[in-house]
């Protein structure tokens, strides 16, 4: 069976409130496709109606082929996806082995089967020192692992993850995103909503940013260029005027200029460069390298997110 | 419904209630009181009336006494199952576990098990006290063993149906509240039915002889089922998500 997520106009209304409005969107197997969005953009409400937690208003979306609509298809859902959700709701007076062992009862997994996945998981997370103390005492960091370990008991292709790193010390933060990337070699399908950029880009092979409806979509890479304009970074000797003088020549825009460093706007690098760095150095310019000057993600995010304002 | 998912909530919940303090101070005060306290009335009340007296007031008091149980099948579960939603809603573990395959009336069942097993357990626990204690003290007087009989059997008939009802009334207070207090506070007010009961039977309006307590058996647990019903539709998996804060 393939591990695909296929959304087609979903909408959640509460009310005359549109929490989530006509999003559509594709998820391969394997991949991990980021949600981004600002507080209230509607990502978690859209994980909990593809999660089979709430219904929909409108729309039509498939998890692993099964429709989310079709109340004989949820628990199949339910049964095939591991589910983090924001706030974590570990049992904080059960050990950490209780509260994965209760999880594994509920997916109906045998006691052997139980132990082997709590061991694996915990010892993989360094938590299995720790695994009779009681959840309650664990540090925030911990508290993620472990419940990202309780979505993972039953071995799911599928994760929804909301949130994952929200609220945690950059040590722990960098745990739980290595052990995502640890999953995604596994080739398991991963819905990751975060508002973390950096995050996103770190480990997403797609992304969809939404603000109650879906702003943009793509890979980070090509939602980067899409959406502005490049530029590359001169490094010189000295970049005098005779210098910018032959880039302007060549009917190019100078973003940025210093005393030994040219920004300029390009529109096809690959193709244009070569014929900048050959004016600059028959201009007299002493060329020492050349870099581009990437956006960063948070640029088309707050680009996009403020034109959709 | 599945009834290993049911009792796989069920256990969980046990595990956790062994370390709930209240829980366990209220499974085992009431019985005690009750189970202690009421035989050594009776034996203070027996002990100073002429035999002929007592041989007649004796029987007529353990009837009454053993009518407590009945309230205390309703009052034990108030402290555990107000505490089974509202405790999930605080800890927010409601979100993971409506994740899981479970259907609600799974999830239902295993807080109706867990709500009902512990007071019942209680009570009859309290009862076997009760019953020795009393018998312990009446023997000499009344010459035969009062304990065991058909009355307090079905008295314990009754008690694991008035429980349930408490159970599901609780389940669903505490569906709709946020605060396990509130949710208990509200749910003790079911005793005040009995406690009407309690003075009909006193007055002889609704004697508790056997034919009337198997009535009240059958009524609760007509009862029971019809709040089954109504728990599995007023919970509202997504009122819960997105209401509860």
């Amino acid at each position: 069976m393939s591990i695909t997520i296929d959304v087609e106009n979903l909408t959640k209304s509460y009310g005359t409130f549109t929490a989530v409005d006509n999003v559509s969107l594709h998820v391969d197997e394997g991949e991990v496709f980021g949600f981004l969005g600002p507080n209230g953009a509607g990502k978690t409400t859209t994980v909990r109606m593809l999660a089979c937690l709430i219904s929909k208003t409108s729309g039509r979306a498939t998890v692993g082929g099964y429709d989310i609509g079709n109340s004989s298809d949820q628990p199949k859902i339910r049964g095939m996806i591991g589910f983090l959700p924001e706030n974590v709701g570990l049992y904080e007076e059960l050990s950490a082995y209780d509260n994965l062992d209760f999880y594994g009862r509920y997916y109906k997994l045998s006691i052997q089967r139980r132990r082997e996945q709590i061991e694996y998981f915990l010892k993989m997370l360094g938590l299995w020192d720790k695994r009779e103390d009681a959840a309650g005492t664990f540090s925030k960091g911990m508290k993620q692992k472990l419940a990202i370990t309780r979505a993972l008991i039953h071995d799911p292709k599928l994760l929804f993850l909301d949130e994952p790193t929200a609220n945690l010390d950059p040590e722990a933060s960098k745990t739980v995103r290595d052990f995502i990337l640890e999953l995604k070699k596994e080739k398991r399908t991963i819905f990751l909503n975060t508002h973390l950029l950096d995050e996103a880009e770190r480990v997403c092979d797609q992304v969809a940013i939404l603000k109650t409806k879906l702003i943009a979509t793509g890979s980070p890479e090509d939602l980067r260029h899409s959406q502005s304009t490049r530029k590359v970074r001169v490094q010189l000797e000295l970049a005098d005027d005779a210098v910018a003088g032959a880039v302007k020549t060549l009917g190019f825009q100078i973003a940025e200029k210093t005393s030994n460093s040219l920004v300029i706007v390009v529109n096809n690098p690959e193709k244009e460069n070569p014929e900048i760095l050959k004016a600059i150095q028959t201009a007299g310019g002493r060329i020492q390298f050349v870099t581009e000057v990437g956006s960063s993600l948070e640029d088309v995010y707050l680009k996009l997110v403020r034109g959709a304002e | 419904m599945d009834l290993q998912s049911a009792w796989s909530v069920a256990a969980k919940d046990f595990r956790i209630y062994r370390k709930k303090i209240n829980v366990i101070r209220a499974s085992i005060a009431y019985p005690l009181i009750v189970g202690v306290l009421f035989p050594l009335i009776l034996n203070y009340s027996i002990q100073k009336q002429p035999t002929a007296v007592a041989v007649a007031l004796a029987p007529s008091l353990m009837d009454s006494f053993s009518i407590w149980f009945i309230i205390g099948a309703i009052i034990i579960p108030t402290a555990i199952a107000s505490y089974s939603l509202v405790g999930e809603k605080l800890q927010k573990s409601l979100e993971p576990l409506l994740a899981t395959p479970m259907t609600d009336g799974d999830i239902l069942l295993g807080k109706s098990i867990s709500g009902l097993l512990i007071p019942v357990a209680s009570v009859y626990a309290g009862a076997i006290i009760f019953m020795a204690l009393c018998d312990h003290f009446t023997q000499g007087v009344l010459g035969y063993l009062y304990y065991p009989n058909w009355h307090m059997g079905v008295i314990l008939l009754v008690v694991p149906l008035a429980s349930l009802m408490s159970v599901e009334i609780n389940i669903i207070i505490s569906a709709r509240m946020t605060d396990a207090r509130s949710a208990q506070q509200l749910g003790t007010l079911l005793i005040l039915p009995f406690v009407g009961l309690y003075l009909a039977a006193d007055l002889k309006i609704f004697p508790f002889t056997n034919t009337n307590l198997l009535i009240l058996a059958g009524a609760l647990a007509l009862i029971d089922i019809a709040f089954f019903f109504v728990s599995k539709a007023t919970f509202q998996r997504e009122e819960i998500l997105t209401r509860w804060k």
